[in-house]
């Protein structure tokens, strides 16, 4: 870890702003700008980050920037798990997306999408996986309302 | 007179065959669907009831089992299937989330499905013990054995 952290800082030098351990895992935080180079870096040996598990987005509403990207890498030969977090400002939901890079991408970042709002550039078909046609809104953003239902077909009451 | 004969009302012969020949189509979305294999496999045997002839195409089934949760996105597929299916048809909803929508009280889930199609018998649970099951497909046929058929023929 701590090798991983100097070599990183020394190659991507003002674009790793933390990194630390939680719940066992190791964190990277990083900026948005430098997210496509350093995970492609990591993907490549030694560090091995073969296999994207996961892809995800907190909404952090009355912060600023108000949304984060998560991404779980795990890499089979170090046997170890990285955790990389970036922030994204509402005012600029665009983020490249990591088809180039891993092909399961695709779909991980279509329900963020779908569920968030979130703009993948590059991506090969950003529409909603979840949700129907005509469906409005993002519903997993915190300012979503509640009750609010979109149904497809009337309902009886 | 030779030989042995009964004599009953036409209503309620009609009602006493129907409710021991119920087809019925498992609409199964979620996990009360392992609750339904267990209530319609040997362990507990809905075909002891006379309703265990399950036939997969709405259109040869009288009753329609809906077991786990509807989503809004799902909802105008329930209702072709309970359109395709031909008349007398009887709806039961299977657990909490058909009843009612159960826990997922939020944007993408229907609250209950009698808000799309007509509900004979509610089967509460989550999920329901297959005994649950069995007691509401009883209490279903009695309802049958009760109820003024419709007789189509009969212009």
């Amino acid at each position: 870890m701590e090798k991983i952290k100097k070599d990183l800082q020394q190659k991507f030098p003002e674009k790793i702003r933390k990194m630390y351990s939680d719940y066992g895992d190791d964190v990277l935080v990083i900026q948005k700008d430098a997210l496509m180079d350093i995970l492609q870096y990591l993907k490549k040996s030694p560090y091995d980050y073969t296999m994207l598990l996961d892809l995800t987005c907190v909404d952090y509403m009355r912060e600023e920037p108000r949304f984060e990207m998560v991404y779980h890498l795990l890499s089979l030969s170090n046997r170890h798990r990285l955790r990389i977090k970036t922030r994204l400002p509402e005012k600029d939901l665009s983020i490249q997306s990591l088809t180039p890079i891993w092909k399961n991408a695709n779909w991980l970042e279509r329900e963020v999408f779908d569920m968030f709002g979130i703009q993948f550039k590059n991506h090969p078909d950003l529409r909603r996986i979840f949700m129907y046609d005509g469906f409005e809104g993002f519903p997993l953003r915190k300012d979503y309302p509640l009750r609010k239902r979109q149904p497809r077909i009337p309902l009886k009451e | 007179m030779k030989g042995d004969f009964i004599t009953t009302s036409f209503n309620h012969v009609l009602g006493w065959a129907r409710k021991y020949s119920l087809f019925h189509y498992p609409y199964v979305t979620a996990c009360c669907g392992m609750e339904y294999m267990s209530a319609a496999c040997a362990h507990f045997d809905l075909d002891r009831f006379g309703a265990g002839w399950t036939r997969f195409s709405p259109r040869q089934s009288d009753l329609l089992l809906v077991v786990g949760t509807i989503t809004q996105k799902l909802a105008p597929v329930l209702h072709t299937v309970y359109e395709q299916m031909t008349d007398p048809k009887w709806v039961i909803a299977f657990g909490t989330c058909a009843v009612s929508g159960g826990i997922y009280d939020n944007y993408a889930v229907v609250q209950g499905i009698d808000k799309i199609i007509p509900v004979d018998m509610y089967i509460p649970g989550c999920p329901p013990r297959p005994e649950t099951v069995l007691d509401g497909l009883v209490k279903l046929q009695k309802n049958i054995q009760h109820q003024k058929q419709d007789w189509r023929w009969k212009k």
